[in-house]
């Protein structure tokens, strides 16, 4: 055995010797241990791993959660005006206390934790993860299968009057979040899942998905603003004939961030929108990892990422488009910039197309620059002050991502929040 | 309004003399132009007074009702009422020419320590500003230049000037690229701004625009410096005779 996967595989194994395993529920337990198996088997990501090749995992894969000092501020929450159902999580685990009681018509809601033998939900919970470990190994995904505390179980059969509202709050300086929900959306339903807050110091999240023919699933996410938080997300979605899949996750801040996409067109004629628009000042890592797996005829994918990096901050960007023979008509779309507005600060971008079809229309296009000192001027020139007219250049680079939001009142939502956190750093 | 005394400027990057000491006064309610040929410096003098880096001023003094320009950021010279029309006017995608307009308003009334104009009072004058220049609502929907012809962007910077209300004007080649039509618009936009408190600085190549931006001084500007003034026979003089007669004879 070599070398490296042998060192993987210790990591692992004292990992998961110091880790809590919950006591399973019968419908998950089988899941469980099989990804605790796989977990073991595939060791944890290194630095030395060609996927971690620009992120160190180590704060990751390490035992305990390092420290956060917890944020404070008088800023009302992102989409607290928003009617909604809110799902409160306080360092990981389902506060009953701060959430809305979990009914809402056209949907089957249930807490991972104390959830009975679901059926739908013990098909799909740690299945997709499973599939998605293909051909890129996700040791952490797998991890997240084995040792989720906690989450919830959405099944959508109906459009519900109201976007389901995920809250993570952060309280504890040394928390360490293991969350895994489980999402079905049954044919011809729209769901709207929202998601903010910076959840714990450590978090390890894992969302699978099932979007059924016909149907809609729009994700909208705000990470929290924490500045020393980690986190390492994954959403795992399978798309069936005609279904839509719209994602899109504002980022500002966090110490790390890792977000996989990991989305598979398994029905023809589907639509999958991933989109991410991130903000990091200083010490700052932000990595957007996408695989888009078009195995149906005449899917559209669309991948669009904006960094805006300074005083040293890293932006990652690994995006691939597997397309499958037989996967004709694709077309594939990817997009990732960046806006550096120092020297200090550093975009790595790995784009990748693979394809086996020969009826495809897929490109990429990555670039990384600094702001245009000509427009800059001619914002100046007109009295706009320095600061401000960076400001504006910034949210104008921006925009194109923050576009993906289907809803209008959720795009002017986080359009707003960005102005807010732009205004609030360069003017005291 | 305007002074300009011995100014002189070099690129900052190489070691090349563009101005080489130019002297003039534009009096309120004004409109002087500044004719010459491609290379003179015309266009380095407005970007200088406007604060575009890249240009290293050696000597001489350019100044404002008294305050001197040459050491204020460029937003500080637009708050004190300097305005340049550029020559190319930038597009900057992403940034809606509404929003930009109605944050340069702003930044200059509180630069100034004047009240915000309120969006409903912005609206209005904006759509008042922009019919008159038949700059109809999708293009100041538009992002900033974005996709304009050469009249529209034109056109926008007018709009601009209409609606920061500056006491000193600079246009910079503002014919370059409109046909007569267009440029018939442009010159009355301006002609509807020329008012007593107000000083314009025109520059341009040809005679044309000046049949319809009638100046009250011409100046000739070649190498670096002014070499002659007149009054508006003088910009009829070069559209006749081209520029090296006068050169010639300054040369003398």
């Amino acid at each position: 055995m070599n070398a490296i996967l042998k060192s993987k595989q210790e990591a692992a194994a004292s990992r998961l010797d110091a880790a809590v395993l919950p006591e399973a529920a019968g419908w998950s337990k089988a899941a469980r241990e099989d990804a605790l198996a796989r977990v073991r088997s595939m060791g944890l990501p290194s630095r030395r791993d060609e996927y971690w090749k620009y992120t160190r995992p180590d704060t990751l894969t390490q035992a305990d959660a390092p420290e956060a000092a917890l944020f404070t501020t008088d800023e009302t929450p992102v989409f607290n005006d928003f009617d909604r159902l809110k799902i409160v999580f306080v360092d990981g685990v389902f506060s009953a206390e701060h959430s809305d009681e979990l009914s809402l018509e056209g949907i089957e809601i249930a807490r991972l934790a104390d959830a009975a033998d679901i059926s739908w939900a013990s098909e799909l919970y740690g299945a997709l993860e499973t599939k998605g470990q293909k051909p890129v190994e996700r040791p952490l995904a797998a991890l997240n299968t084995a040792l989720a505390s906690d989450g919830v179980l959405i099944r959508c059969t109906k459009t519900p009057s109201k976007p389901v509202s995920l809250i993570y709050r952060h309280e504890n300086s040394t928390s360490d979040a293991v969350l895994h929900h489980v999402v079905k959306v049954e044919a011809g339903a729209s769901l709207t899942l929202l998601e903010n807050g910076p959840a714990a110091a450590r978090l390890n999240k894992c969302l699978e998905a099932l979007v059924a023919d016909g149907a809609e699933f729009h994700h909208v996410r705000a990470q929290g603003r924490d500045h020393e938080r980690r986190a390492v997300t994954h959403m795992f979605v399978e798309l069936g004939r005609e279904s839509v899949f719209k994602s899109f996750t504002l980022t500002v801040n966090g110490r790390l961030t890792r977000n996989e996409c990991i989305i598979e067109f398994t029905g023809d004629d589907a639509i999958a929108h991933v989109a991410g628009a991130a903000l990091g000042d200083g010490d700052f890592v932000h990595d957007d990892t996408v695989f888009i797996t078009h195995d149906a005829v005449n899917c559209e994918s669309r991948q669009v990422f904006k960094k805006v990096l300074r005083n040293g901050a890293t932006g990652v960007f690994q995006g691939k488009i597997l397309v499958k023979p037989g996967a004709q008509k694709t077309d594939g779309y990817q997009k990732s910039q960046s806006l550096l507005l120092d020297g200090d600060s550093q975009f790595l971008a790995k784009p990748e197309l693979e394809i086996y079809a020969d009826d495809v229309a897929c490109s990429h296009g990555s670039t990384s620059g600094a702001i245009d000192e000509d427009a800059l001027f001619y914002l100046r020139a007109r009295g706009v002050p320095h600061n401000m007219a960076t400001d504006l250049m910034t949210l104008a680079f921006l925009a194109e991502a923050v576009e993906e939001i289907e809803d209008d009142g959720l795009k002017a939502e986080l359009t707003g929040r960005l102005e807010g956190w732009l205004l609030r750093r360069s003017h005291g | 309004m305007l002074e300009i005394k011995d100014l002189r400027v070099k690129l900052e990057e190489e070691d090349k003399q563009i101005l080489k000491g130019v002297n003039l006064t534009v009096e309120a309610g004004k409109v002087h132009a500044i004719m010459g040929p491609n290379g003179s410096g015309k266009s380095t003098l407005s970007y200088v007074l406007s604060g575009k880096e890249g240009y290293e001023v050696t000597g001489g003094s350019a100044t404002l009702d008294g305050d001197d320009l040459l050491d204020l950021e460029p937003e500080e010279r637009a708050a004190l009422g300097l305005f340049l029309a550029f020559q190319y006017p930038v597009e900057i995608p992403g940034v809606g020419n509404m929003t930009f307009l109605r944050t340069a308003v702003n930044a200059q009334r509180k630069a100034r320590g004047e009240e915000e104009m309120s969006s409903t009072e912005f609206l209005k004058v904006i759509r008042a500003q922009a019919k008159e220049l038949k700059i109809d609502a999708d293009m100041l929907k538009r992002h900033v230049n974005v996709g304009f012809s050469g009249g529209e962007k034109k056109r926008n910077e007018i709009l601009q000037m209409a609606m920061l209300e500056p006491r000193m004007c600079i246009l910079d080649e503002t014919d370059s690229g409109l046909d007569v039509d267009a440029m018939k618009l442009v010159a009355d936009g301006v002609n509807a701004l020329r008012s007593e408190g107000r000083g314009f600085l025109v520059i341009t190549h040809y005679q044309r625009l000046l049949d319809h931006i009638k100046p009250d001084v011409v100046h000739i500007m070649a190498d670096g410096r002014i070499v002659k003034t007149g009054g508006p026979e003088l910009a009829l003089e070069v559209e006749s005779n081209g520029y090296a007669d006068i050169l010639a004879e300054v040369a003398a």
